[in-house]
């Protein structure tokens, strides 16, 4: 009898002072709700702060230094509340990027052969996963990226790339009608990479020969380059930032408090995404590598099509729920009024507003389904690289 | 005729013993090695030179304002460190009344090193003393009003003092509110089971900010007219929730790993839910989940820094608020000040990390 039967036998013998006591616990939560909200309404009353979500429409009046859309102060409430989970969603996504890759390869320093790489892997993970992120925030933030000069005496990078005190300045790149053309070149190529890597699989699968994907791909993608410069020729120009007055003009500029922000939380998150790969790593049995020494792979191979897929299944729970920690550590934002979510809506709107109730119930709201939304998308993946045929696993 | 003797064994070869041949075989295995060795020798003399350089050479250790700390090439500013220590560990805590903080302190030191040393003495009569007498005995001598001690209100606490205040009374808290969690998730009656799952996925869905923002602007409106706690008091209860939810998952990945048969052999021996969950079930869980736990504590610890966005002054936040001075004012302050505090945290977590650990080794038993 499993577990779980005796608990449904449990709960077959729910008597009567059971219910009852469900339904005090329910009568009590009622009470507590009611007398709540009726709190509520009579502070908000008393103190003329009006309720509902008219406010949405309303003119916001301030600017955000950082919008992925079109936004200015004229733009209602509603508008910042996008501009701010965009800032959100661009950090986070990033981060996750960022974070992952450089937490991926610690990870595998860490179990390094080499004594030296393994210890310095193991000191980064032991400096940054012990001092609170919010610390570090403000140490890239205030710390560092603050006392960078002023724009005047910039530090550069060929001329290229500038960084100050208000940002890192980048070249714009901004692309003609023939671009579509090269967007059209990188676009069959990764069709045709995803398509070779399919039919590579079900070769291996079928005959156990290793077909190369690369090779192939790297030639169509070079003919197909080679293809839209013969037609388009290059429809580029470069935007290169130029100081004119005290700051800088044309290119990208990239705010710092976003710079400060992203390396915080990359830096912060690769120490525990490191802890899990290596966990992950070391979860796979030795005799899988032995047993792939045996039959003649060689060290990549072994990792890539023995080692990783098997560890693959200890790793996706737990880097599942870093991504997530991500996402909402992205929220202590608001120390360095980076525009996220939390700064601009729960921060700059509730201060005008003073809507305390609606504003946190929907910024909580949007972190709740952020939360959702990447735990559905893991689980799918999850799911995809699970043990395939349910055997022992 | 000689009796045999077997000849004494001939030693290692030269070439498997000693440092040489451990770096031959750590270091320089292969041509790859060799790379990876000497550009991580490289990074490591870099860093370690440029750490040396702003911690020591090029530091200044004293001095009473900024003008210690202008000279080119400056390192580290270690003299505002030292000008604002007391700030830093008591916050605006009357100095007159400073004595009460640190009895607290030592009090507090006094109680847990014994608890956390596995072989001391009298585990049940310092358990008490922790969690019955101390409580009490800290929160009279740090708010006051008492015994002829000067009321010393909340908001002039600051710095060690706050994070170390938030840090344990949320642990204290989560604690207990985690196991109660835990076990309605898994209890049969449905209305306790689906309320206790709301409660722990809205927490675990959420940033901690918006808990603080929470208690901070949202639990002002929830209550009566004229009726109002104290902001630390309010942030308290915001991490202490939050924190729960998080420690209820942590249990509950506990209970889910006792063996049906524990179950069934206490029903068999005729204990009911409670007395099962108390003497059978618990006991086991915990103790399978101590290194969950402490991190748990661990996350807590670093999150208390949080507080300093609603308005309280931790540590981070009266470092923070020091940058203000501009008597103090010079390009190395922040860097020096973050470094302190970041050093002050990092010893922390990484005890506690380090103790979890040897609790772990010490407690695998058996399985």
């Amino acid at each position: 009898m499993s577990e779980r039967s005796i608990i449904a036998r449990w709960r077959a013998r729910v008597g009567l002072h059971d219910v009852l006591a469900q339904i005090l616990v329910a009568l009590v939560l009622l009470m507590a709700v009611y007398w709540l909200v009726g709190n509520v309404i009579s502070n908000l009353e008393r103190q003329n702060i009006a309720s509902g979500f008219g406010f949405f429409n309303e003119r916001a009046g301030f600017g955000i230094n950082q919008t992925l859309i079109d936004y200015d102060e004229d733009n209602n409430y509603g508008r910042v509340l996008a501009v701010g989970l965009l800032n959100t969603l661009l950090v986070s996504v990033l981060g996750i990027a960022a974070a992952s890759f450089l937490g991926f390869f610690i990870g595998i320093g860490r179990l390094s052969q080499n004594w030296l790489i393994s210890k310095m892997a193991m000191v980064y993970i032991e400096i940054f996963r012990n001092v609170p992120l919010l610390l570090q925030i403000m140490f890239w933030y205030f710390g560092v990226l603050r006392n960078l000069p002023v724009p005047r005496q910039s530090l550069s990078l060929g001329e290229f790339i500038f960084f100050n005190n208000r940002g890192f300045m980048l070249p714009a790149i901004h692309a003609g009608e023939g671009a579509l053309w090269y967007l059209l070149a990188v676009i069959v190529s990764l069709g045709a990479f995803f398509w070779l890597k399919r039919r590579a699989r079900q070769m291996l699968m079928a005959t156990g020969n290793i077909a190369t994907v690369w090779r192939p791909t790297g030639t169509l993608f070079l003919l197909a380059l080679l293809t839209a410069y013969l037609i388009a020729g290059v429809p580029f120009q470069f935007d290169i930032p130029v100081l004119r007055g005290f700051n800088f003009r044309g290119g990208i500029s990239i705010i710092p408090e976003f710079v400060a922000l992203l390396l915080a939380l990359s830096l912060y998150t690769a120490s525990f995404i490191a802890e899990i790969v290596r966990a992950g790593i070391e979860s796979v049995d030795r005799g899988q590598r032995e047993a792939a020494a045996a039959i003649g792979l060689t060290g990549p191979q072994a990792l890539n099509l023995v080692i990783v897929p098997q560890a693959l299944r200890v790793i996706i729970p737990p880097l599942t729920s870093q991504y997530l920690n991500l996402t909402k550590n992205s929220s202590l934002a608001v120390a360095i009024a980076y525009p996220d979510i939390v700064s601009v809506f729960a921060g700059t709107t509730l201060t005008q507003v003073g809507q305390a109730v609606e504003i946190i119930l929907v910024t909580m709201l949007i972190y709740l389904s952020l939360s959702l939304v990447t735990s559905l998308v893991m689980n799918w993946y999850n799911a995809r690289i699970a043990l395939v045929g349910g055997t022992h696993g | 005729m000689a009796e045999w003797t077997p000849k004494p064994p001939r030693p290692a070869p030269a070439s498997s013993v000693g440092l040489g041949a451990w770096a031959r075989r750590n270091l320089f295995a292969t041509p790859g090695d060799v790379a990876l060795t000497v550009l991580g020798s490289i990074f490591i003399i870099w860093l370690g030179n440029m750490l040396l350089d702003w911690a020591l050479i090029n530091a200044s250790f004293s001095g009473d304002d900024r003008t210690a700390c202008l000279k080119p090439e400056q390192g580290a500013c270690w003299p505002f460190i030292d000008a604002k220590l007391g700030q830093f560990i008591y916050g605006r805590y009357p100095e007159a009344e400073i004595w009460r903080v640190n009895l607290v302190f030592l009090f507090g030191f006094a109680g847990l090193v014994p608890m956390l040393v596995p072989s001391a003495p009298l585990k049940s009569f310092n358990i008490a003393f922790l969690l019955g007498l101390y409580p009490v005995f800290t929160f009279i001598m740090l708010t006051g009003g008492l015994f002829g001690l000067p009321r010393v209100e909340t908001t002039d606490w600051g710095g060690l003092l706050v994070t170390l205040v938030v840090a344990v009374t949320g642990i204290a808290a989560s604690l207990p509110l985690g196991i109660v969690l835990a076990l309605g998730r898994r209890s049969r009656l449905p209305v306790i089971r689906y309320l206790c799952i709301g409660f722990i996925e809205v927490f675990r869905g959420v940033p901690l900010i918006t808990v603080l923002f929470m208690a901070s602007v949202m639990l002002p409106l929830f209550l009566p007219d004229g009726v109002n706690f104290d902001k630390l008091m309010r942030c308290l209860i915001g991490v202490a929730l939050f924190s729960s939810a998080y420690m209820a998952e942590v249990v509950r990945g506990g209970l889910q790993a006792i063996p049906k048969g524990q179950y069934e052999a206490a029903a068999a021996l005729g204990l009911g839910y409670w007395k099962t969950t108390r003497l059978i079930v618990l006991p086991q869980a915990l103790k399978l989940v101590i290194p969950g736990i402490v991190n748990t504590f661990i996350g807590l610890f670093k999150d208390t820094t949080l507080v300093l966005i609603v308005g309280l002054f931790d540590l981070l936040g009266i470092v923070q608020f020091h940058f203000t001075d501009a008597s103090w004012a010079t390009p190395e302050t922040h860097i020096t000040g973050y470094v302190f505090a970041g050093v002050v945290f990092w010893s922390f977590c990484f005890a506690m990390s380090r103790y979890s650990i040897f609790m772990e080794n010490r407690l695998s038993t058996g399985r």
